[in-house]
């Protein structure tokens, strides 16, 4: 998280390139964006929220088949993928610190980082997905599922698809985010005067890192002993 | 006027492309108001279909089929394209900024990316009118949406998705503006109230919004795709549906209604020549009403197989919610008495809002009583309800927004004789239109069918030819509003004599607002006192 004590050490004068008109000086305009941001990732817990209402109340209602058949999902996958992400945001946050020190070639290193970790996570995913539509575990009319809790089993691939698939989808938005912030970067655009960009970036990784942090104990772990 | 033409936003720049590009707020804000006008006249024109269809007991205009097209097209269009965006992002844009001393909002390409998303979910709902309609009614609810109706409902259900996303960018922006942008010396306790209204407005835009897109998501997932996250067959429970629907749709009452309530508080004062009365409890009670909006979903499904404890906590929280509103209309009346009142067109609007605001809040507690909603659920008698919310309040809210900031807006005065006319004709109209269905509904009428037993007839034909009054009464404003750009008076900085910072810019405002960032040393509604009036 950014601290006040960087943001004071903002020069006013040399961020006036990058000053909208409509304020009066950088660090009204960084501190605007900060709430923004922050803003954005409310709406985006609320919106992953009903998600993750959807599946609290299944999973009170049918504890022992969600328990059965999560069993079904690779825990091997879902670690590996856990600790990708976590690597991600390291990378992420030093690719912030990068961006502030103005860096240059750091911070392009760190971001290229993170979108290879990103990559990563989500060919990880691919493979699990691919898995389960050969298991015949895709929810749709093609979806076969025998062994114990079949009857709620569709319910819970439902959930899990649309949850770790959402989930996906902000991954994709946040690599191709860094791609455009790595040329930005590449080109000189961010130094001690300017780096909100990759700050406010750097927020959007995190949140999307967060939910898979809630994510994957919740599908993979829960109820498996 | 001076002889030199002075710059303002309007004549700074002409052409296509200095509108469809613009990132001012203000030009924004009327690209907003002619979208949401094109949407009003449609919902309306299929509101008057219901009505005439409803002029006779038997189903002779239309079919059943086109009828469930016509409600579900008019509660679509009107309060996902024209309430819930209408004050918010026609006079909260233009007016925020000017409101607070700040040369734009935040977020001015957020702004304008926000009108370009509710122009894209505007035509995905428009196209899925067009061709075929959809008939689930403006609730969407499962298992009818996603397994039986055979219309447009994906196209549909995209639009409102996306529509949402245009409210939760224009929430996202009033909150960020509202908190870092004030001029010095504008502390909380001194930003007028319908900047507290928008704030609100803005919290309930953002927390509750991204609700109804993800349940939106499912339901067209589930329709695309048959994977059930709501079909019982496979375990899923509609009622979930029901809950996810309704903890966004019921607080987007309050998303149409708030902003209307900040609104009356700038008319009431400045008409009364006062005061507001209570400043704090009312710019607290916006707060209140926010927050109590979250925790009432409940009582829109207290027959639908919720728990009696759960009914009964949504009960006791839905009573409770009436009182910050009731705070709100108090403080109004407190403010018009001993005040020097002048009955302009604003005023005749802001005070019809309280009357029918009034007759609306109450018959919701009827709705909040377990044992009585139970008797006039689905019934005509919500119709009559809601509307006296969403209509006598909101939009009579927006249109006295709409008189009270006109000469700021486009720098003219309108004629106010015909204004009032409007106004007394929308008041009568309304009534007359919607009075008789609280009868209809208590009789046990229920809503939402295109045939009537013949006995409620003569209701039907009050509340449509009041209906056709309302219509009237919608369409002179039209006019004479649209006569006044070319025609009407030039209007100075503040013909109302009103206070507040957006009065001391020259009408219409410059492009960027003020020249000087103004310094604010004073309570807001500084108006002077009656004793020093008399004196």
């Amino acid at each position: 998280m950014p601290d006040s004590t960087s943001v004071a050490a903002v020069d006013p004068h040399a961020a006036s390139a990058h000053l909208a008109h409509q304020f009066e000086d950088a660090e009204q305009q960084y501190e605007t964006a900060s709430l923004g941001m922050w803003l954005f990732i409310v709406q985006e817990i609320m919106f992953f929220g009903g998600l993750f209402t959807a599946y609290a109340v299944y999973r009170s209602m049918y504890p022992n088949a969600f328990a059965q058949v999560s069993r079904n999902l690779d825990v091997v996958f879902g670690t590996t993928n856990t600790l990708v992400l976590i690597g991600s945001s390291l990378t992420m946050a030093l690719a912030v610190r990068a961006a502030r020190f103005g860096t240059r070639r750091q911070l392009v290193t760190y971001l290229l980082w993170t979108m290879l970790f990103g990559t990563v996570f989500l060919g990880i995913k691919g493979m699990e997905y691919h898995h389960k539509w050969v298991e015949g575990f895709v929810p749709g009319p093609g979806f076969h599922y025998t062994g114990a809790g079949a009857e709620h089993a569709q319910l819970f691939f439902s959930l899990y698809f649309a949850m770790t698939g959402l989930h996906a989808l902000h991954m994709v938005v946040g690599i191709v985010l860094l791609a455009i912030l790595a040329v930005m970067g590449a080109r000189g655009r961010f130094g001690p005067a300017y780096s909100t960009p990759v700050e406010m970036a750097g927020l959007y990784w995190h949140f999307v890192d967060v939910i898979w942090i809630f994510l994957f104990p919740m599908l993979y772990l829960l109820g498996r002993h | 006027m001076g002889t030199q033409k002075s710059i303002d936003y309007l004549n700074v720049d002409y052409g296509i492309r200095s509108w469809l590009l613009t990132l001012d707020h203000k030009r924004i804000a009327l690209l907003y108001l002619i979208s949401i006008t094109v949407m009003f006249a449609l919902g309306g024109i299929f509101a008057m279909l219901i009505r005439l269809e409803l002029l006779t007991p038997a189903g002779d205009l239309v079919q059943s089929d086109t009828y469930n097209k016509l409600f579900t097209m008019h509660g679509i269009i009107m309060i996902f394209f024209f309430l819930v965006p209408s004050i918010p992002s026609v006079f909260g844009n233009f007016l925020l900024p000017l409101m607070i001393g700040a040369r734009d909002l935040a977020f001015p390409k957020l702004n304008l990316l926000s009108w370009y998303v509710y122009v894209l979910g505007a035509i995905f709902t428009l196209w899925a009118m067009v061709s075929g309609g959809v008939d689930t009614g403006w609730t969407f609810y499962t298992p009818y949406s996603t397994t039986a109706s055979t219309t447009n409902v994906i196209p549909t259900a995209i639009g409102v998705f996306v529509t949402g996303f245009s409210s939760i960018l224009t929430g996202v922006n009033f909150i960020a503006t509202i908190h870092r942008m004030r001029a010095p010396g504008l502390t909380w306790f001194r930003l007028p109230l319908f900047v507290w209204a928008l704030y609100a407005t803005s919290l309930i835009m953002v927390l509750g919004t991204p609700v109804l897109a993800i349940t939106i998501l499912l339901v067209g997932l589930e329709r695309a795709f048959h994977i059930g996250i709501f079909d019982p067959a496979l375990g899923g429970d509609p009622l979930l549906f029901q809950h996810l629907f309704w903890f966004y749709s019921h607080p987007a009452v309050y998303i149409m209604i708030l902003p209307s309530m900040g609104v009356v508080s700038e008319v009431i004062s400045c008409f009364a020549k006062k005061r507001i009365f209570g400043y704090n409890f009312i710019a607290a009670s916006s707060l209140a009403i926010a927050l109590f909006g979250f925790l009432v979903w409940g009582h829109h499904m207290f027959v639908s197989g919720e728990s009696v404890y759960a009914a009964m906590v949504f009960s006791v929280l839905s009573f409770a919610v009436a009182v910050p509103s009731a705070v709100k209309v108090f403080n109004w009346a407190a403010t018009l008495y001993k005040g020097t009142i002048e009955l302009s067109a604003p005023m005749l609007y802001s005070l019809g809002f309280i009357g029918l605001f009034t007759v609306g809040g109450l018959t919701g507690l009827f709705l909040a009583a377990l044992g009585l909603d139970v008797h006039v659920h689905d019934t005509y008698f919500v119709v009559a309800h809601f509307h006296y919310i969403m209509v006598g309040g909101a939009i009579m809210g927006y249109m006295a927004a709409m008189h009270f900031w006109w000469p700021k807006v486009t720098g003219r005065m309108y004629s106010q004789l015909w204004a009032k006319i409007s106004a007394l004709t929308i008041f009568l109209g309304f009534n007359l239109t919607f009075f008789p269905q609280f009868v209809l509904g208590y009789l046990g009428m229920p809503r939402r069918y295109h045939t009537y037993p013949p006995e409620f007839q003569v209701l039907n034909v009050l509340s449509t030819a009041g209906a056709s009054i309302l219509a009237l009464g919608y369409l002179i404003p039209l006019i004479y509003l649209i006569y006044s750009l070319r025609n009407g008076e030039r209007a100075p900085a503040n013909p109302w004599k009103a206070t507040g910072l957006e009065w001391t810019v020259p009408s219409p405002p410059p492009p960027e607002n003020f020249d000087v960032i103004p310094v604010v040393d004073e309570e807001p509604y500084a108006y002077p006192d009656l004793e020093v009036q008399s004196a």
